[in-house]
């Protein structure tokens, strides 16, 4: 057997176990979405065989518009304040002396670490009508007894924001620390404010990592289910909330599926929109720095 | 030239607005008051309330089994795919291996629970704390294996063949020179997936099925139908446990360097 043959052979080996694992547990069930959309549903909350369109045809109703709507907008809402946020924070982490930057970097960190409910639960019994917010803001005689903090949009994005943020902030560190800053001094001993050296020296300097922070944040808030079904209410249902009704209320998995597909398409199209903007370099840059 | 300092001030109001939340949250842990908004004093009363119930042990019991099988497999599997990606970088086969291991890093977590639900329902495969575990192990051996990829591009193959030239077997030169090189890009692998498990709601919730139930699946029903104190209990012992655990990996790889 000659070197390459065993090379490719030993190659198929230890590429196997993933190959095999993500095809059955990835590749698989996420073609199914695509075919159980077109399965009618038994009435006892099962796949029934044949096919339809009558699943396809019943998403487009005026409630499912609105809640697509209300998802696009929250999603890019939060995605636009965490980016807004991260910004000067990773600029200043990466400024910050050696020291201060692990510090820092910790302080980011630690919350990343954190179990995602915790936090969200967190936020939800501060905006509860009997937690610390509202009785602040009514001490301050900024909100009446019947001021609602939870339940609405802006509950959702406030916590998708506190959520996302170290997500946001890391990306941006990582691409600000490998920026040379002597270019943003040139622009201002060059004349420039320093709100036009920001703007126009260190932004497109950081371009790479504030294309992967979009990403980090606008995929999963489109998908975003726990924090819509926590401190969202009826007024802040999202994509993620209809679906999981139809699969734990309605027990209707063909419906299920039919609104999964719309989300994978919809996640789809950021990540291309970003992959076309970057053509040239290699792909998986993009999110997650170096690729093989 | 004086820099501005709106970083500085952006970045403490971030600062502040990550940590408030957890420190109400601590604080009310102890505060025998059912609600948030008044201080009745210092208590343990929601720790005890926490120790004695059932539910909570049996819930954390699952979410153990639960982690430590997710974390050997996908640390296994996960370590195996990152040689393969860095070894035979460049090929074909590892483009698409690549692509194949990149894709539950950003699939949205709901999506993945959906599908998997679909795929155990339509194979008849029964639900419980089986389907939890290969629904965990789909997602954390991309974390593993993204993480000892990091390790592995700072590594010098030439050890190994160096070994393999002192007489080293195939075998031998893998587990005695490879693996210990690797082991803290493995360890930190294995941190993450084993916390990944622990902390998975979303593709938990829809792959449970009744009674195999986890922490997080525990914390969400207490959150929905009351309970609230005894959650602010239980997430402060879990900060508590994140918070260490932190603190032992940095001094750890700290203590490398």
């Amino acid at each position: 057997m000659s070197d390459l043959k065993r090379r490719r052979r030993a190659e198929r080996l230890v590429s196997l176990p993933t190959f095999a694992w993500l095809a059955l547990f990835m590749v698989v069930p996420t073609a199914l979405i695509f075919v159980l959309a077109f399965r009618p549903a038994t009435p006892y909350g099962g796949i029934g065989s044949g096919w339809t369109l009558e699943t396809v045809r019943a998403l487009w109703t005026p409630g499912n518009l609105a809640v697509a709507w209300r998802t696009l907008w929250i999603g890019l809402l939060t995605t636009a304040i965490c980016l807004v946020l991260a910004v000067p924070t990773g600029y200043a982490i990466a400024r910050a002396s050696e020291r201060w930057r692990n510090r820092l970097l910790m302080l980011v960190i630690i919350p990343f670490w954190t179990s995602f409910l915790v936090r969200v639960f967190a936020w939800r019994s501060l905006l509860h009508p009997e937690g610390l917010i509202k009785g602040m803001l009514q001490a301050a005689g900024l909100a009446g007894p019947d001021t609602m903090l939870l339940y609405n949009p802006a509950a959702v994005v406030l916590v998708m924001v506190y959520t996302f943020l170290p997500f946001t902030i890391l990306p941006i560190y990582a691409a600000a620390e490998k920026f040379d800053f002597r270019i943003v001094e040139a622009a201002r001993d060059l004349g420039a404010r320093p709100f036009q050296a920001f703007r126009k020296a260190f932004l497109p300097g950081i371009r790479q990592g504030l294309l992967t922070a979009f990403l980090v944040v606008f995929i999963p808030a489109l998908g975003s289910y726990i924090i819509p079904d926590l401190v969202g209410g009826p007024s802040g249902e999202m994509l993620g909330n209809k679906i999981a009704q139809r699969v734990f209320t309605d027990r209707n998995l063909p419906h299920a599926s039919a609104l999964s597909a719309v989300l994978v398409l919809a996640v789809m199209a950021p990540l291309a929109a970003v992959l076309a903007l970057q053509r040239k370099k290699k792909r998986a840059d993009i999110i997650m720095g170096e690729s093989p | 030239m004086r820099r501005s300092r709106w970083p500085a001030v952006v970045t403490g109001a971030v600062l502040a607005f990550f940590y408030l939340p957890i420190l109400v949250l601590v604080a009310n842990s102890f505060n025998p008051a059912r609600f948030s908004s008044r201080w009745q004093g210092f208590s343990l009363v929601w720790y005890r309330r926490l120790f004695e119930s059932p539910e909570v042990w049996q819930a954390l019991k699952n979410t153990l089994i639960v982690a430590v099988t997710v974390t050997a497999v996908s640390v296994v599997l996960g370590t195996l795919a990152a040689f393969a990606l860095h070894r035979y970088a460049g090929s074909r086969l590892q483009r698409a291996h690549y692509t194949l291991i990149y894709a539950p890093l950003v699939v949205p977590e709901i999506l993945m629970g959906i599908s998997l639900l679909m795929a155990f329902v339509a194979a008849g495969v029964p639900l419980g704390l089986g389907t939890i575990i290969l629904a965990h192990i789909t997602f954390c051996v991309s974390f593993v294996a993204m993480t000892v990829l990091g390790r592995l591009q700072d590594f010098d193959f030439s050890v190994v063949e160096a070994a393999r030239d002192l007489g080293a077997g195939w075998w031998q030169s893998v587990r005695r020179v490879l693996v210990p090189m690797l082991m803290p890009g493995i360890a930190a692998g294995a941190l993450l997936a084993f916390t990944l498990s622990v902390d998975d709601f979303v593709i938990t919730f829809f792959v449970a099925g009744p009674g195999a139930t986890t922490l997080p699946l525990r914390i969400y029903s207490m959150i929905k139908f009351g309970a609230p104190p005894m959650i602010n209990a239980l997430s402060t012992l879990l900060l508590a446990v994140t918070v260490t655990a932190v603190l032992a990996s940095r001094r750890l790889s700290r203590a490398k360097k």
